[in-house]
This record gives structure tokens, sequence and C-alpha cells, in this order.
């Protein structure tokens, strides 16, 4: 958690008349699509730097390759002890077959290449989501494959993270344009009171909600996304997972609604002292044109910067916000393999990670590039 | 410098700031006591310790002073010895061996009766064990016959368990039918002066029975309660606290203080070192910090220094690292800079005595900010079953209360709300102070 402040350096714009010209509207286009291309290309590279990053840590020391090296050994060993013919075999001869077995298993792996080849073998398969196949987790379907675990396992985490940080946004806009015009009364000062309690994660107000809602008032489920058996029909079906999801929505609203509120209700009133706004009073406009057009349009691009900073630390406190309420997504999947020690598992969901931190990075960096005057008037 | 003092001192005209000051200090202090009064090597044997320290614990109960809130008294453990002065002996010799009577006698009070009755004996033999009854006699004068058997050297009997004992109670748990008042239909706890006899018979001269203790198991134990594995939650709980706030303070103050050096490095050098630390910071923000985390505890190492430094490095390039640069960016064209520059002050002078100084006031706020999501890393780490594997954390309380111990299903609330409140004190009391800084330090905030 941190308190944002607006960043001074490069003032507001002044909210322009939209011109309706059509060659004024292709500049436009333009400007954005140029933006959002380098934006792309920018954070492709920062993606593939993180990745091989993750790949270098996984492998530390050459860990991982021994667990590879420990595994090859052991599923050879079952292999031949089941073989008749290797039974039969000498000592000397037994041995030297299982070695000359072992070799050609690490050759098929690669494990005879220095690492500096191998790590960029690893990257080009993340690149293409190739995770290769996982040690004791099974995907839905039975399969070994990582990658089908992972997408398994990927809708319900999009659902809860959809739903969450939606209603955080718009909610905190809201809320914080209300506080900004009544600055100063009661809600405004119980609020900023209230701001400190954002330093707790979502899982930490997920253990109370769970305490109160579902332990004590038998209110809500503990945990889960569907009731088991779930409903037949799909409205009950819509309703039920509904049901599921209120808790872990609103223990990540909990965790982040007050320092949002907090943050973007102090960009409000900064540039509600403006210049601008004040002529704008003295025109005699409603109070709702005033923060609509004048308040809220160019605050966007600044609230839309600190909003991704909070999507960011959301996705990581997001894994064990599933862990406790059972939600069958990523983070879950993760403890699991964590558990289960899973290396594979554990390197592909860090990775995919990553990718999902980008692609949230990128979106936001859409949205900015279409609300900023600056990329979208050029300056 | 002199803007810091003041700042402190306006501190104090905040009366959120000053509760927050207060909670600080109060877990400064209790976590030097800990440290002092249970060394860290004390605290690890304690906490990993077995039945062997713990035995005498009950399992999973709640504080001894949650009774103060109850209108049906729990009881606390009793624990009875050979030693104690109520207990009797009537030694009675035999031509080979002894016969003793030990009659035990404690008070019970409770309106509830205790989790469990154990026996717990050592005898010395040779080949022929002794052979022990017991009785158990309540304040109405009933006798009820527990056990007649032969023990070995280490023997140990729980009333709960005897099914035997249950049937002949009526069917009802032994622990609650010992304790019953048979008249009434309901369970209804009889209060008064029991007594437990002990009648063993040896076999040898020089066969003994050198411990015969009774544990009563209550339903409440001391400050903290204790857990699954009957450890005193008291230990876990108050190591929590030197772990938590050693963990926050250097992780936030290492990371901040790096960050602002990067922070100046880049913007009075300029050209490719800003440059370097710019796409270091983009990329890092694309690092999942936490699944990172994840992998270095799961492949390396749970050791909660290997954590904090993993930790502090890949918090150094963050969001902060931009906003510090914002402000540096002003400052360095400031005249003050420009004259030092003039007199041909070194780089690393102009850096350390003019550069960082003049903003550190602004820094102060964010540096005690950080402290509360670093302490709840870790906590989110343990709780991941990363936390550190020999010292006990809050983190790793809430895990197994969770966990393992299925605290939430069973009803076990206080073992996770104890951590949990001591975590929301931490966050608070440092939250606090930081954003009453935020107002001090920050000019334009003080104005809103």
């Amino acid at each position: 958690m941190s308190v944002t402040t607006p960043d001074l350096e490069a003032p507001p714009s002044v909210p322009q008349e939209q011109t309706t010209s059509p060659k004024r509207k292709t500049s436009t286009f333009a400007r954005v699509a140029k933006y959002t291309l380098l934006k792309m290309v920018s954070i492709f590279l920062s993606v593939i730097i993180a990745v091989y990053l993750t790949i270098l840590i996984a492998n530390m020391g050459g860990y991982v390759d021994q667990i590879v090296r420990g595994q090859i050994r052991e599923f050879i060993g079952q292999q031949l002890r089941a073989d008749q013919n290797y039974q039969q075999m000498d000592p000397a001869a037994k041995n030297e077959f299982f070695l000359a077995q072992v070799e050609r298993a690490e050759k098929r792996y690669g494990l005879d290449k220095p690492f500096a080849v191998r790590s960029l073998t690893f990257l080009w398969n993340a690149i293409r989501m190739d995770f290769g196949t996982a040690q004791l987790m099974a995907s839905d379907t039975g399969s070994r494959q990582v990658k089908l675990i992972i997408l398994d396992r990927l809708g319900p985490t999009l659902l809860l993270v959809g739903a969450s940080n939606l209603l955080l946004f718009f909610g905190s806009i809201a809320l914080a344009l209300m506080l900004s015009r009544s600055y100063g009364n009661f809600w405004d000062k119980l609020i900023i009171g209230f701001s400190p309690t954002s330093s707790a994660p979502s899982w930490f107000y997920g253990l109370f909600l769970i305490l109160l809602f579902a332990a004590v008032l038998r209110w809500l489920p503990f945990g889960g996304m569907i009731d088991s058996p779930p409903p037949r029909d799909q409205l009950g079906y819509i309703l039920n997972v509904g049901k599921h999801l209120i808790l872990p929505t609103l223990a990540i609203i909990l965790s982040n609604l007050f320092i949002s509120i907090y943050n973007w209700r102090t960009f409000f009133l900064i540039y509600s002292s403006e210049d601008y706004v004040e002529m704008a009073k003295a025109k005699g406009l409603s109070d709702r044109d005033i923060q609509y057009r004048y308040i809220l349009r160019p605050t966007l691009p600044t609230i839309i910067t600190s909003f991704a900073l909070l999507v960011i630390g959301l996705w990581t406190g997001l894994i064990l916000t599933e862990g406790v309420f059972q939600w069958p997504g990523l983070g879950r999947t993760f403890i699991t393999a964590i558990g289960l020690y899973d290396t594979p598992v554990i390197v592909a969901l860090t990775i995919i990670y990553a990718y999902l931190l980008a692609i949230t990075v990128f979106v936001l960096d859409f949205v900015y590039a279409l609300v900023d005057p600056r990329v979208k008037i050029g300056s | 410098m002199q803007g810091i003092i003041k700042g402190f001192q306006q501190l104090l005209k905040y009366p959120s700031a000053v509760i927050g000051l207060a909670l600080i200090l109060i877990l400064f202090v209790v976590s030097i006591l800990t440290v002092v009064f249970i060394p860290r090597d004390e605290a690890i044997r304690l906490w990993r310790g077995g039945e062997a320290i713990w035995g005498q614990n009950p399992k999973t109960v709640p504080p001894a002073w949650t009774n103060l809130f109850r209108s049906k008294k729990l009881p606390e453990t009793i624990v009875l010895t050979l030693n104690d002065e109520a207990t009797q002996t009537e030694i009675n010799e035999r031509s080979e061996g002894e016969n003793r009577i030990i009659v035990y006698s404690f008070n019970y009070t409770a309106d509830e009766a205790p989790q469990d009755v154990v026996f717990s004996f050592t005898s010395r033999y040779a080949t022929r064990n002794p052979f022990v009854s017991i009785f158990w006699i309540t304040p109405d004068g009933r006798e009820i016959r527990l056990m007649e058997q032969g023990i070995n050297y280490n023997f140990s009997y729980r009333a709960t368990q005897d099914t035997k004992l249950s049937r002949r109670l009526g069917g009802l748990s032994p622990e609650i039918g010992l304790f019953d008042n048979p008249e009434t239909e309901a369970v209804d706890i009889l209060k008064g002066q029991y007594q437990i006899v002990v009648d063993y018979i040896t076999f040898e001269n020089d066969s003994s029975i050198s411990k015969a203790d009774v544990i009563l198991h209550g339903k409440v134990y001391g400050l903290f309660g204790t857990d699954h594995q009957r450890r005193d939650l008291t230990i876990g709980i108050l190591w929590g606290v030197p772990i938590a706030l050693a963990f926050g303070l250097v992780a936030s103050f290492g990371t901040s203080i790096a960050a602002i050096i990067f922070a100046a490095l880049g913007v009075w050098y300029g050209g490719w070192v800003d440059e370097l630390i710019q796409r270091i910071t983009e990329i890092n923000l694309n690092l999942p910090v936490l699944s990172i985390l994840i992998m270095i505890g799961t492949f390396y190492s749970k050791s909660i220094t290997t954590i904090l430094g993993a930790t502090v490095l890949l918090s150094i390039f963050s969001g902060a690292i931009k906003s510090y640069r914002a402000i540096f960016m002003q400052v360095k064209e400031s005249p003050y800079i420009e004259a030092a520059r003039s007199y041909g002050a070194s780089s690393s002078r102009i850096i350390f005595s003019y550069l960082i100084p003049r903003v550190t006031p602004l820094l102060i706020p964010g540096l005690v900010l950080g402290v509360p999501s670093f302490v709840f890393l870790e906590a989110t780490l343990a709780s991941l079953n990363l936390g550190d594997p020999v010292l006990p954390t809050w983190g790793k309380i809430i895990y197994e209360a969770w966990g393992t111990g299925g605290a939430v299903y069973n009803g076990f609330y206080y073992w996770i709300l104890e951590p949990a409140i001591l975590l929301i004190i931490t966050g608070l009391g440092f939250a606090l102070v930081g954003f009453a800084m935020d107002r001090i330090f920050n000019p334009r905030l003080r104005d809103i």
C-alpha cells in the first residue's frame, strides 16, 4: 500500500472541445495506435526479461536440474526393475545398462547442454506456453499437461478479478467524487479514518468475512465456487456462483477501497481548485457538468496510473485469497503445487502471472491512451 | 534535519498519530522483553517440542481470561502429583514388594467437565510389573472403578478412550460421566470435593512407582490458549512481535533507502544510468513478486533472512522509485545545487549531502507506511506454509489454525483471531503514524 500523490511535473491539460473534422480524427487514431504499439513492444520486451528471470531463479544453483535428474533415475530404475531380461544380467552389466539409459534420457531432456543454451529453450517454450507435463497434478480432464491444468483454472480467476476490479474502480471513483464534493464533513472524515485499514491484504479480510458470514452467521458458503451438486438449470447455476462470489469479491474490495478513495479524493480536491474549474463555476455550469467534464476528465489519467499499481498488487495478493476461499482458480492451484512440490506447475504459474500482469498493464495503458489528452491530442 | 524534528513535534498534535506511536512503542517493549526473557533458542526448543514438553496442556482451548465473559465457567487444567500436600499415601509392606494406597483430592468448581482425565505412571521393576487399580470418588460418595491392570515402565490411561467405562456410566463420554450428577436427567456437573484412589501392588522388593500424575485437562489455558499440538500459544504470539517488527522495518527501510539512492543517482547522472534504472523499474513492475518469492521459498530456502533479502531486492525498483525520481527532478534544478556545482562539489557530495537530505522529509511517510505491507507480506508467505522453518510467526500460526487445525470449522476462533488482531494492531500503529506524517511532511496535502 502506498499513498500516491499526483505527479505535478506535468500540469493537466485543459479539456478541449472535441473536434469533429474527419482528418483530425484519423490523426488521433494514429497517435493512439502509435502510443499503444510502442507500449506493446516495451511491455513485450519486459515480459520476456521477466520470464527469463523467472527461469533463472527457478534454476538457482541447478536445483531444478537435480530434481529432473533424480526423477529420470527413479523412473528408469522402476522401468528396468519390471524388465525380465534386465533381471537376469550380471551386476556390472546391469549398472552399465542403467547408466546408458539414464544418459540417453538426460540427452532427450536436453540436460547435457550448458544451462545458457537450455535456458533459451525454456524461454522459447515458455513464450509458446509450452510448459511440459506436471509431476503429480492433473487437469480436470485427467491430462498431465501443465498448459491444460492452467487453462482449466484461468476462468474462475478471471471471473473473480474482473468482478472485484470493476466494482472497485467504479465504486471508488463514485465515492471519491462524492466525498470531494462534501469535503471535511463526517463521511469524509470517516472514510479517511478508515484508509489505514488498506494495509491488510485481501486474504486477511477474507479470514474475518468467513468467520463472520460463514462460520457464525451461516448466511454464505465457506468457500468454493459452486454447491455440490451444482444446480441443474442455468439461472440457478449463475445465482449459485454469484452467491459464492460475494465474500471473495467483498474481501478484495474491502482491502483496497479506502486507500483508493483516499488517494483519488485527494486528486479530485487538487484539481478542483484549478482556475478553469473556478471559471466553470463562475459561468454557472451545473455541479454535475463541472464534476464530470472539468474535474474527472483531467484526473482520469492519473487515476488510471494509480489504479494500475493497485491492480498489480492485487494480482499477487490473490493467490492466498483464492486459497482462503477455496476458489478453484490459479492461486489455489499454485498453493496445491507448492504443497505437492510440483516444479513445472510452479514455474509455469509464475510465468502465467507475469503474462497476466503484463496484459493488465497493457490494457490499462491502452485506456490511459484513450483518456489522456496529451497522447490523444499530442503535445 | 531541523525540519524532521519539527515534523515530529507536530506529529504529537495529531491524536491518531499519538495512538499509533503508543501502539508501536508497546510493540517494541513487548518484543524486547520477549527476546530477553525467552531467548531465541529457548523459543525454538519450546515451539518444536512435542508431548514431552506440552503433554500436560489441553488441546485447542481458548485463553483462560475468556471465562470472565462466560456464564458457564470452563475448567482450568488441574494437575495432581504424589508430592502434593493434599495427596495422602498409606503403605502396607508385603513379603515381596508393597501395597500403596494413594488418595488424591481436589475441589471442582467449574460448570463444565474437563477435556480429559489422564493418569500417567512411571514404574520400575525387573520381571513382574506392578498392578494398579484406580477408583473415582464423587462428592456424593459414589465410587467408580476406572481401571485395574498391570502397567509397564511408562504407562498412561486416558479416561476418554475407555469405552467400557463409558458403558458403565450410562453411555456418557467418560470425562463427562465422572462429573455428572446421576440424579438429574440432563448433564449436570457436580461441584465439590472429589477423591481419586490409586491402589497399587508391587511384586518385587526393588519395584516401585516413581511418578503417578493425574491430569485433568482444562477447557481454557493461559493467556493465549493452546493449539492442536497442545503448545502454549503465548510463545508463538510473543515471538511473532519481534519477527514482524524486524521484517517490516528492515524491509521497508532497506527498500526505501535503496530506492532513494538509485533515484538520486539516476536523476543526477542522467543519460544511460537514468535510462537503465527506468527500464529496470518497468521490468520489475511486470514481475509477479509474490510468485517469485514463493518460488524462492519452495526451491531455495524458507529462512526468514533469505526471504527478507529477496523481498528487498524485488521491491527496490517499484512504483515508489518513480515518484522519488519526480521529486529529485524538481530539486535538481534548485539554485543551491547549481551553487554547489559551481564551487566544484563532487557528484557524490552533491547526491548524498545535498540532494538526498533535502528530500528526506518527503520520503519519511512512505517509509513508515511501507512497514505494514511488509509485515503482512511475511504473514502472507507464512500462511502459504513458506514461513521460517524454525521460528514461530503469526503467519505460521494462522496457517496452522486455518489449515491443519481446521479452526474455522471447529469453532476455535481465538486461534485465528489472536495473531490476526496483533497483525492489525501492528499495521494500524504504523499506518496511523504514516498517514499523519504524510500530512505534515507533504505540504500539498496539508492544505487539504
